[in-house]
């Protein structure tokens, strides 16, 4: 228990860093714009409609799928000033985040400025101010406490959505939530939960005091609060300012076979003097993007996947043939360098029970699709609509007697439980082994393979100490010492975090 | 302080709000220095004319000079500076001392030097204690209220004062000593002043001519002497009726007792 608390309080500082600056940047972004809207919406009731109408909008999408919809825009955007905009990290982030704290502060804004007691507007024109001087003298100072109380709501809101931010490459505190959610590690959930709900009741306090003093004319108590948020940004983001200059990146996508792998490469590189750093859950279209971009330095990704997501290939060449061309293909394109496949696939697997597979002696596809009329069919909830399935269904001919769908960590136990009959579960997984279910072969080389492969950055591919710290790792990984490994993660007693599952695979590794 | 107000001029001045005809085709001369009450009942047009004056309303047509100046020969805002303006609902700033209220004038014309005695001269003038200085607006009765609205229109030595029903939310007490306090400043600052009212006693009280309007246009104009000899219309006439019957009301129960 400790030494889960210790690791995951660890992780906290950089983090938490990176989290403040995110919020503040987002927070100060959507005040320079909401507060020159505010005071354009109060003079003309059209443009205070349309700018609402618009924040509101933009309120009423997910946080989540807003985050995502910036990606593929930054892309596009990117795609026509001939590139140079980075559509991962921080850049998205902030641009969600800032339309996210838009809508609390322009509305305080209006309200507050157009809540001016009209006899006060009265006086001021009277007197001979201009629209400046009455803005500037009277209209602000009387908004201040509302526009404010805005500016306090957007901060919460954008501290908690700051989370979300994990999901397009840009380090947050839900780097701990979203890595612990997978791995059902709670400790690393509460974590995150408990930082970034202390950062919101933090700064909601102290915007709350500086609120205070300017509603009852307070300089000290206003003065205060500035000082202390002053103080607590700069201590917060003192990491991101200390020589962070060749720290290693190392990416992982959102499964805990990847968040080892990220943590096996991790122990090298440091072993070999870099300093690292992870970035979990990223999404399978984004980290590619990243690495080529230099965003992310190194990660394992699967043969198949870049061959139908990235080069968008549809035909099915031999599993060395396809290594060589993707290898060649990254580099010629991105400046990508394939250092090599770990020795592993990650695959589409057919899996049965033990019993079964002696019973009935099956030991290939075509030893399913003969029984395949007596089995129930198991599968996740994407696997019927891949093109995995056609191509298994083009050269196995199986009817099964029913099909259902689970969730990962349901299908197992169905199989178990004799609810199904057959799964297609994920090759490396820890839980065939553990159920000690059999997979067939699949003997016609139907489903394309799906080999781990490790993808170094442009500038790293000729970093000779860097290529020689993961070179060992290249062909070294067996299916089984895998699978004994994601399940250390995986299981639900005495689970070991990544960290410690890489030490273990790094002893395992084939000579 | 021998400040001399200016004389004004109105000339076929119009302004409608949508089919409203507000001001009609008004056309006036006020004398250097008098004190010209506006009554009228409610609608007829009176607070828009007295807005028209520092442009707060801008006229549809006509002419207006201050002086010999048409009120468009400046920008608006430079205009105000130089006209004392005092309205019902005061509007003294929440947020602002009593003295910065009342100095907001000098800091907007960024005059810095003899603030402070100028704004303790202007407490002097409207009889209000030093001591309410450093107050907030808040902190102070109705009464208290206009009299700073009064030193805030008062602080840049304006020749003009337009003031629109300034005393009508007042309590009958306070009211009468501050029409009397401002009649008398009227007189020594030698002022032009053009007060907007409602109330037809008031405006026989206070002022030396009295303009009544209805619909837009001014029915009657005349000293409050004519005004109660009768013989200037109707309109006039019946707004002179109420203090007349109001006043006999009183003599006769005084009698009685």
């Amino acid at each position: 228990m400790n030494d889960a608390w210790q690791q995951a309080l660890a992780r906290v500082p950089e983090l938490l860093a990176a989290h403040v600056q995110l919020s503040f940047s987002a927070l100060l972004l959507a005040m320079v714009i909401c507060l020159p809207l505010a005071i354009w919406a109060v003079r003309s009731p059209k443009i205070a409609g349309i700018a609402l109408g618009v924040a509101s909008l933009i309120q009423t999408i997910p946080g989540l799928a807003l985050l995502a919809l910036f990606y593929p825009l930054l892309l596009g955007v990117s795609a026509l000033v001939g590139g140079g905009i980075s559509a991962f990290g921080f850049l998205p982030a902030l641009l969600a985040l800032t339309l996210y704290a838009l809508l609390p502060i322009l509305r305080n804004a209006v309200t507050g400025l157009s809540g001016v007691d009209p006899a006060v507007r009265e006086a001021a024109d009277g007197l001979g101010m201009t629209a400046w001087q009455k803005l500037q003298l009277v209209e602000a100072p009387l908004a201040a406490p509302t526009i404010m109380a805005g500016i306090r709501t957007a901060a919460v809101w954008t501290i908690g959505a700051a989370t979300l931010s994990t999901t397009v490459g840009q380090p947050s505190l839900g780097d701990l939530i979203f890595a612990g959610l997978q791995t059902q590690n709670w400790t690393l959930v509460l974590t995150g939960c408990l930082f970034s709900a202390a950062l919101a009741i933090a700064v909601d306090l102290l915007l709350g005091l500086i609120e205070r003093g300017i509603r009852e004319r307070r300089r000290m108590l206003t003065g205060i609060g500035m000082a202390l948020i002053a103080a607590g940004l700069l201590t917060a983001t003192l990491p991101l300012l200390i020589a962070r200059d060749n720290i290693v990146v190392i990416g992982a996508k959102g499964f805990s076979e990847q968040f080892i792998l990220a943590r096996l490469i991790g122990s090298r590189l440091e072993k070999a003097g870099y300093s690292v750093r992870y970035r979990d859950g990223l999404g399978s279209a984004v980290v590619y993007q990243a690495l080529s971009a230099g965003d992310v330095d190194v990660y394992v990704d699967y043969s198949g996947t870049i061959w139908t997501n990235q080069m968008q290939r549809t035909d099915s060449q031999p599993k060395t043939a396809m290594l060589d061309t993707i290898g060649q293909w990254a580099y010629a394109h991105h400046g990508v360098k394939m250092l090599g496949a770990l020795g592993f696939e990650n695959t589409y697997a057919f899996a049965v029970r033990p019993e079964d597979a002696r019973a009935k002696s099956l030991r290939t596809l075509d030893d399913l699709a003969r029984v395949s009329s007596d089995f129930n069919f198991g599968t996740d909830v994407e696997f019927l609509e891949r093109p995995e399935w056609r191509m298994v269904q083009a050269a196995y001919p199986m009817r099964f007697k029913d099909a259902r769908s689970f969730n990962p960590t349901f299908m197992y136990p169905a199989l178990a439980s004799g609810e199904v009959d057959v799964i297609s579960a994920f090759s490396s997984d820890g839980r065939i082994a553990a159920n000690g279910f059999v997979i067939l072969e699949d003997n016609k080389g139907a489903v394309p393979s799906y080999e781990a492969i490790m993808l170094l950055a442009p500038d790293r591919g000729s970093d000779d100490k860097f290529v020689a710290a993961l070179n060992p790792l290249i062909g070294a990984i067996t299916v089984e010492n895998m699978r004994k490994a994601n399940y250390m993660v995986d299981r639900e007693d005495d689970k070991k975090t990544p960290r410690q599952t890489a030490l273990w695979l790094n002893d395992k590794l084939r000579e | 302080m021998p400040v001399s107000g200016p004389s004004i001029s109105l000339h076929k001045l119009s302004r409608h709000y949508g089919t409203v005809r507000a001001v009609d085709g008004v056309s006036l001369d006020i004398a250097a220095g008098s004190l010209v009450a506006l009554v009228g009942l409610s609608g007829s047009g009176k607070s828009t004319l007295l807005k028209m004056i520092n442009r707060l309303v801008e006229p549809d047509n006509g002419k207006i000079l201050i002086g010999d100046e048409p009120v468009e020969s400046a920008d608006p805002h430079v205009l105000r500076r130089r006209i004392g303006y005092v309205f019902q609902n005061i509007g003294l700033f929440p947020h602002m001392t009593v003295a910065r209220n009342v100095a907001i004038g000098l800091e907007l014309a960024g005059e810095k030097a003899g603030r402070d005695a100028r704004v303790a001269e202007l407490l002097d003038l409207v009889e209000l204690p030093q001591d309410l200085a450093a107050r907030m607006p808040d902190q102070l009765s109705g009464g208290q209220q206009q009299r700073v609205g009064v030193a805030r229109a008062l602080a840049t030595r304006p020749g003009l004062m337009l003031m629109d029903e300034p005393f009508g939310a007042l309590d009958p007490v306070t009211r009468d000593n501050l029409t009397d306090q401002y009649k008398a400043l009227h007189d020594r600052l030698g002022l032009t002043t053009i007060i907007v009212t409602h109330d037809m006693a008031e405006a026989l009280y206070l002022a030396d001519r009295i303009l009544v309007m209805e619909d837009g246009q001014i029915k009657a104009d005349a000293t409050p002497a004519e005004l109660l000899s009768g013989n200037v219309g109707d309109e006039a006439e019946a707004l002179v009726a109420i203090p007349r019957a109001q006043a006999a009301h009183l003599i006769a129960l005084s009698k009685q007792a």
